[in-house]
């Protein structure tokens, strides 16, 4: 599909995308190829296979619209509906009643994706909040929101009618082609050791991304002001993202949403790993949701303990994802993330425990009334017979979803249902840490990176990526972009694994300009089983001009995180369906194979001294350089110019006035 | 600029400095000891400040409470130290896992040189044990380092105690902006270097360790903590780094304003601050004070784990706790709430530490001198080799026939000696600068099979003897110059021109580096240089050029230091201390790269074999 396609990685998202855009392409017309239709009939010939294999699969009812659904699911085509079944990874075992809620459920939206049989409404919102206690007795709490829109902001001019999706980034998207925007503000470091994977993961400091559609001509000009205005939108400094930070990565970002673009001029890319997030970028983010944060789980993200975490970061997603499984029509989605990492021994109290309330400050009472669906899932993965910590209420809602190559176990609490907030009207979820042991879980792949050496003159970026996997090797994608005033020496670039020399199998590099633009180095590294990988390049550090410096130079200079991106191989077998329902934390990086899964992990930025004048000093310098120029340069100069000649005696007072008198007179003087 | 010009009044100048040389020169020797011992009496200083504002203004409050039961980890520490007789790794870790920090551990080992018998160590093998506190809401970024060594005996026990009980209590508060990492390092300097290097992944002193697992950006400043009782009376300050580099002021400033905020006696250099500046002893007691730290600073070691640090450009100093004012006793709990704020403060810092001076002598921790003060007493000792060679180059340009001197003399050139004949002693007095570098440890394996000493004596006497051997040299150069036609006259002024020019760009290079170093050689070979000739009395210049050498500068350095330490040695002792200084100064270089022994070996001693050269010219 896409020119890196046969390096399997560098088409790694969205590879997975082949089918979709493959159907998509026939409506939009606008990219038509021969071998999108070939791959689609080997996808539908592979789906019968599949449809055959799974026919018989029991079919468990879907506790939440789950009649509904049936029913629509059969209006369409066979395929679909067999895709469904096969595919109830979300299913719910029920122990308890449903049809007690039953009539309730009628009036929340279906749970799939907006079936095509329904024109009205066009629009659905979802919001969701995952709940991960992890090993090291800290707290994981994922908040996605996510709001589908039915309509198409290129094609007809004038959008004007907003229900759910937000006005302000529905007129961004249509002014300035957008095809999609991943903008996230980060706090902290995702600390990948001790935490596992994230479900969305985000560099530290602010990170955008922008794919334009190919009909924008000055793709420069766009991302420019694009940047100014979603800078006033976030109230962060997105406007100081310009050329020397921004760079056009060739394979490391892909769409993520439908759309087989891959030609990179359209893409822009951009950090700022210096930038602070606080609640003046929450307010405004928070302003977004269809409830904002009156109602539903919104109403958990209090600042005042949000960033009393470890970690904090917030994210908006939009791109255009299939309507469904046909992909015949096309919708906009708009994701709205928070991940924040509560830390048990901040907490100030010895016992460990926690609760909704302990975190967040608040209980949950209700749904956002705007919202198809409201759940609130909590791993239970580690728990299974609640040795490791208790739950309380208990709820008997159980689900499974397949995610980062994990099968998870997830106790789901249905705010939609009243019974769920039981008769205290409230829901204040408890978890009691029973055992405190428990042992590290090693991701399999994690990275980090530092610089080394002394001195202010030269240095040495390292890049150690860990694959821990027991006997198998993976490609890993690794982007970095470094300021133009840490000048790469590229000729000392090395890559070794388990002290050997290890060829990246391809290379993007584009050197910087000064002033101009960064360095970009793009390298596709295959990684041994059980192995440390270490790229190490080394740099000289730029001397800037005085006016260059910020007010606090010897802060240091911050260089952005490196990238990595990676399919990594996966112990349970993928969901490659997109378009089918799953939680919303499943469901972000589409997959393209059963037997890996994406992911991608950024490395900590780096804090580069720079050699520094002493600001504090100028007026003794002007002095030193003054009196250097005026006596040191004054004498030689006098010395080297002037004339020596002997001078005549000075003459006496009488002879000059005989000589004025001589000279009065027309004679020679004496 | 008229001056220099005017060929008459350059003339009435230059003839005046060359009159008045002698007189000048005395003038600017004592104006300049003068300005020194001044340096150190009150009035004449500043008082310290804090020039960092992120540290100045802001408050924090000191809460920490578990002094006890930190001293009680430091006695389970000692126990558990015994048990396994080293580090206790495992221990260690678990505790520091116990309270919340990522840990991990480097191992490293070194074989010495030759063995150091002041630590009794020849082949070491160690682990450093650290754990980072991650500062929530931080990228990794920034970091500060608290370390407490761990060696062998029974010292500093407490050090690891209350480290621990810091970690725990850091750990629970919310507001730490930078990575906090805390270091128990073996084998005190050697483990150090081997975690710095480790660290920065250099390896400037071929020692071998293992890579670091864990990292925290860019380390802002450091504490090395050494605490040695249960009860301290007052904490001392360490500034003295590697090659005489001292960390920024404002860490000082900071110590000292936490010390007078709390109310904890602190000292520098052992020594207690005094009110009666105006009184003869209490003016001697800062003479004293500042003389401890020229001379600490002169010997280029580092006094202590943070020595190391200020390589990599990370302030750092070492806080050690002193048990013996009697009538003072401040326990665990407030030495702890003294790091906590101090910690505080750090963590508050948005730039590294750069306000402030970085080259400074503290004659008391409250007053400070610096650079601009300092440096005209090294500038009047430098300029009378600056006259001496105007005095020389005068003498060599003027026949005594000569009229003119604006116009120089071409024939005069031709009767100076070429080069070659200057080059000669040049090439072979710093030849012997080489073999004294580099022969003392390459030859300690046939020293000792041939003599009766252990390697470190075979190394010190070697280097000993390779230095006196040296003084021999006249005799077997003098042969060459026999050989060359030129005027001895000549010669000699040639060669002294040029070796006082010599010292005078070593010893500018050398006081601008590290001054005290600069400044004690300089009060040395400064007088012998201005003095010395063929003509005048061998056996007594002999003497005095013999006394004021490097070596007889270290010797009577070692006596006077023992002295300002107010702990007198007898000449025999001394005589054994100044063994071990030597051999302590080339293990220095060699684990440490500290630069004072090839400085010593490969610049001065071959510039003072130079004019030892003069003195016997024929």
């Amino acid at each position: 599909m896409t020119p890196y396609g046969s390096s399997s990685l560098a088409g790694s998202t969205h590879d997975a995308l082949t089918r979709k855009s493959t159907t998509a392409s026939r409506k939009m017309a606008a990219h038509r190829c021969s071998c999108s239709s070939w791959l689609f009939i080997l996808f539908s010939l592979s789906v019968f296979v599949v449809a055959d294999i799974h026919e018989t699969t029991p079919v468990n009812d879907h506790h939440g619209g789950a009649d509904h659904n049936a029913q629509t699911a059969e209006q369409t085509a066979d395929q679909p509906a067999v895709e469904g079944r096969r595919w109830e990874a979300t299913e719910v075992k029920e122990a308890a009643t449903v049809d007690a809620a039953a009539d309730t459920q009628g009036t929340s939206a279906p749970e799939t994706v907006v079936p095509s049989s329904v024109p009205q409404p066009k629009d659905d919102f979802q919001e969701e909040l995952v709940i991960r206690p992890l090993h090291s007795g800290d707290i994981y709490a994922s908040f996605q929101f996510r709001t589908l829109w039915d309509t198409d902001f290129m094609r007809e001019n004038k959008v004007s009618h907003y229900r759910l999706f937000p006005k302000s980034l529905g007129q961004v998207i249509s002014k300035f082609s957008v095809r999609e925007l991943h903008i996230s503000f980060t706090q902290g470091y995702w600390r990948t050791m001790q935490w596992g994977q994230p479900f969305i993961p985000s560099p530290p400091g602010a990170e955008l991304w922008v794919w334009f559609q190919d009909s924008v001509t000055d793709v420069d000009a766009t991302w420019k002001e694009l940047t100014n205005v979603l800078s006033g939108i976030f109230c962060a400094s997105l406007n100081f993202i310009d050329s020397t930070n921004t760079v056009q990565p060739s394979a490391s970002f892909k769409p993520l949403g439908i759309g087989n673009v891959t030609d990179h001029s359209f893409l822009r890319y951009a950090t700022l790993p210096r930038e602070i997030v606080c609640t003046e970028n929450l307010t405004p983010w928070k302003k977004l949701l269809p409830c904002g944060s009156k109602a539903g789980l919104a109403v958990l993200l209090k600042s005042e303990k949000l960033f009393h975490s470890s970690f904090h970061s917030q994210a908006v997603h939009i791109r255009s994802v299939c309507q469904d499984w046909q992909c015949k029509t096309t919708s906009w989605e708009l994701r709205q993330t928070v991940n924040s990492v509560f830390d048990l021994h901040n907490s100030g109290q010895a016992k460990r425990e926690w609760s909704l309330f302990k975190m967040f400050s608040r209980t949950l009472t209700e749904a956002c009334p705007l919202a198809s669906s409201s759940k609130l899932y909590i791993d239970i993965t580690d728990n299974p017979q609640g040795e490791q910590f208790e739950l309380s209420p208990a709820t008997s809602l159980l689900s499974q979803a397949v995610v980062l190559g994990d099968r998870r176990t997830f106790s789901v609490y249905d705010l939609t249902q009243e019974t769920t907030f039981g008769s205290v009207r409230s829901l204040n979820l408890l978890i009691r840490w029973k055992s405190n042991e428990g042992e590290m879980l090693r991701p399999l792949l994690h990275a980090e990176r530092y610089v080394a050496g002394y001195g202010l003159q030269t240095g040495e970026i390292h890049t150690l990526m860990y694959n821990n996997h027991p006997y198998r090797s993976f490609p890993v994608l690794l982007l970095d972009s470094v300021p133009w005033y840490l000048r790469l020496y590229i000729h000392t670039l090395s890559v070794t694994s388990k002290g050997k020399d290890n060829k990246p199998s391809y290379i993007h590099y584009e050197p910087s300009k000064d002033r101009v633009k960064p360095h970009l180095l793009e390298m596709l590294i295959q990684l041994p089983p059980n192995s440390v990988t270490e790229v190490t390049v080394q740099f000289e550090r730029a001397l800037l001009k005085w006016t260059e410096y910020p007010p606090d130079p010897n802060h240091g200079f911050y260089v952005g995180s490196s990238v990595i991106s990676s399919l990594v191989p996966s112990t349970v077998a993928m969901d490659t369906n997109s378009t089918r329902e799953r939680p919303l934390f499943s469901s972000f990086f589409p997959c393209k194979e059963e037997s890996s899964y994406f992911v991608r992990i950024y490395t900590e930025p780096l804090l580069v001294n720079l050699p520094t004048p002493d600001f504090s000093m100028p007026y003794n310098v002007i002095c030193l350089t003054c009196t250097v120029v005026a006596v040191g340069y004054g004498s030689l100069y006098n010395l080297l110019t002037r004339s020596f000649q002997i001078e005549e005696p000075n003459p006496g007072l009488a002879k000059r006035i005989a000589n004025v008198i001589r000279k009065m007179r027309g004679v020679p003087p004496l | 600029m008229g001056l220099l010009s005017d060929p008459n009044r350059r003339r009435a100048l230059i003839s005046m400095l060359t009159r008045l040389n002698a007189p000048i020169c005395v003038v600017c020797y004592f104006a300049g000891v003068a300005w020194f011992m001044g340096l150190a009496f009150e009035p004449f200083t500043l008082r310290t400040y804090m020039s960092e504002n992120a540290m100045g203004s802001t408050m924090v409050e000191e809460r920490f409470p578990a002094g006890e039961r930190a001293l009680a980890t430091g006695r389970e520490f000692a126990a558990h130290k015994k048990k396994v007789g080293g580090m206790p790794v495992d221990w260690l870790v678990k505790n520091m896992q116990d309270r919340g920090l990522e840990v991990f551990t480097q191992s490293f080992s070194r074989t010495l040189p030759f063995p150091d018998e002041n630590k009794e160590r020849y082949i070491v093998k160690g682990t450093n044990v650290y754990g980072i506190l991650r500062a929530p809401r931080a990228p990794r970024t920034e970091a500060l380092v608290l370390s407490a060594p761990c060696s062998p005996g029974d010292s500093n026990n407490q050090a690891v105690g209350l480290l621990l009980g810091l970690a725990q209590y850091f750990r629970n508060q919310i507001y730490w902006a930078k990575d906090i990492i805390f270091l128990v390092n073996e084998h005190d300097l050697i483990g150090m270097q081997a975690w710095l290097e480790g660290y920065h992944h250099t390896n400037t002193t071929g020692m071998s360790w293992s890579p670091l697992q864990g990292r925290g950006g860019s380390i802002q400043a450091a504490l090395s903590l050494e605490l040695s009782s249960d009860v301290i009376t007052s904490l001392d300050l360490v500034l003295e780094g590697l090659n005489g580099q001292l960390p920024n002021l404002d860490l000082a400033n900071l110590f000292y304003a936490f010390c007078q905020k709390i109310g904890v006696l602190c000292t520098i250099q052992g020594k207690l601050q005094r009110n009666d500046w105006d009184s003869v002893s209490g003016y001697s007691h800062a003479v004293q004070t500042m003389m401890l730290m020229v001379m600490k600073q002169a010997s280029g070691r580092p006094w202590g784990d943070h020595g190391l640090f200020l390589r990599y450009h990370i302030e750092a100093a070492t806080i050690k706790g002193v048990n013996s004012f009697r009538q003072y006793k401040t326990d665990a709990t407030t030495i702890g709430r003294l790091l906590e704020g101090m910690y505080r403060k750090l963590n508050n810092l948005l730039e590294r530490l750069h306000q402030s001076y970085f080259f400074y002598l503290m004659p008391s921790l409250s007053h400070f001198v610096s650079i601009g003060y300092y440096m005209p007493a090294f500038g009047l000792l430098a300029v009378i080799l600056l006259l001496r060679a105007l005095d020389l180059w005068v003498q060599l340009n003027t026949p005594p026939s000569t009229t003119e001197d604006g116009v120089a003399d071409i024939d005069q050139v031709r009767h100076t000696p070429g080069v070659l004949s200057v080059l000669t002693p040049l090439v072979i007095s710093h030849l012997t600068g080489v073999a004294l570098y580099a022969l003392p440890i390459r030859f300690q394996e046939t020293a000792v099979e041939h003599f009766p000493v252990s390697e470190t004596e075979a190394v010190v006497l070697t280097a000993i003897a390779i230095y006196t051997a040296g003084l021999a040299l006249p005799h077997n150069t003098h042969r060459y110059y026999i050989m060359c036609v030129c005027g001895t006259e000549q010669g000699w002024r040639v060669l002294k021109l040029i070796a006082v020019l010599y010292l005078a760009v070593l010893l500018g290079c050398t006081a601008l580096i590290n001054f005290s170093l600069g400044f004690i050689l300089a009060l040395t070979l400064v007088p012998l240089a201005a003095f010395v000739t063929p003509h005048v009395p061998k056996v007594l210049s002999a003497f005095i050029l013999v006394i004021l050498s490097p070596a007889c500068t270290l010797l009577f350095s070692v006596f006077f230091f023992q002295e300002l330490q107010e702990m007198p040695v007898s000449f025999q002792d001394g005589w054994l201390l100044y063994l071990s200084v030597i051999s302590q100064g080339i293990l220095d270089h060699s684990l440490y790269g500290s630069l004072v022994y090839p400085l010593i070996a490969l610049l001065v001693y071959p510039c003072w074999l130079l004019f030892w050269n003069i003195l016997f010219w024929k």
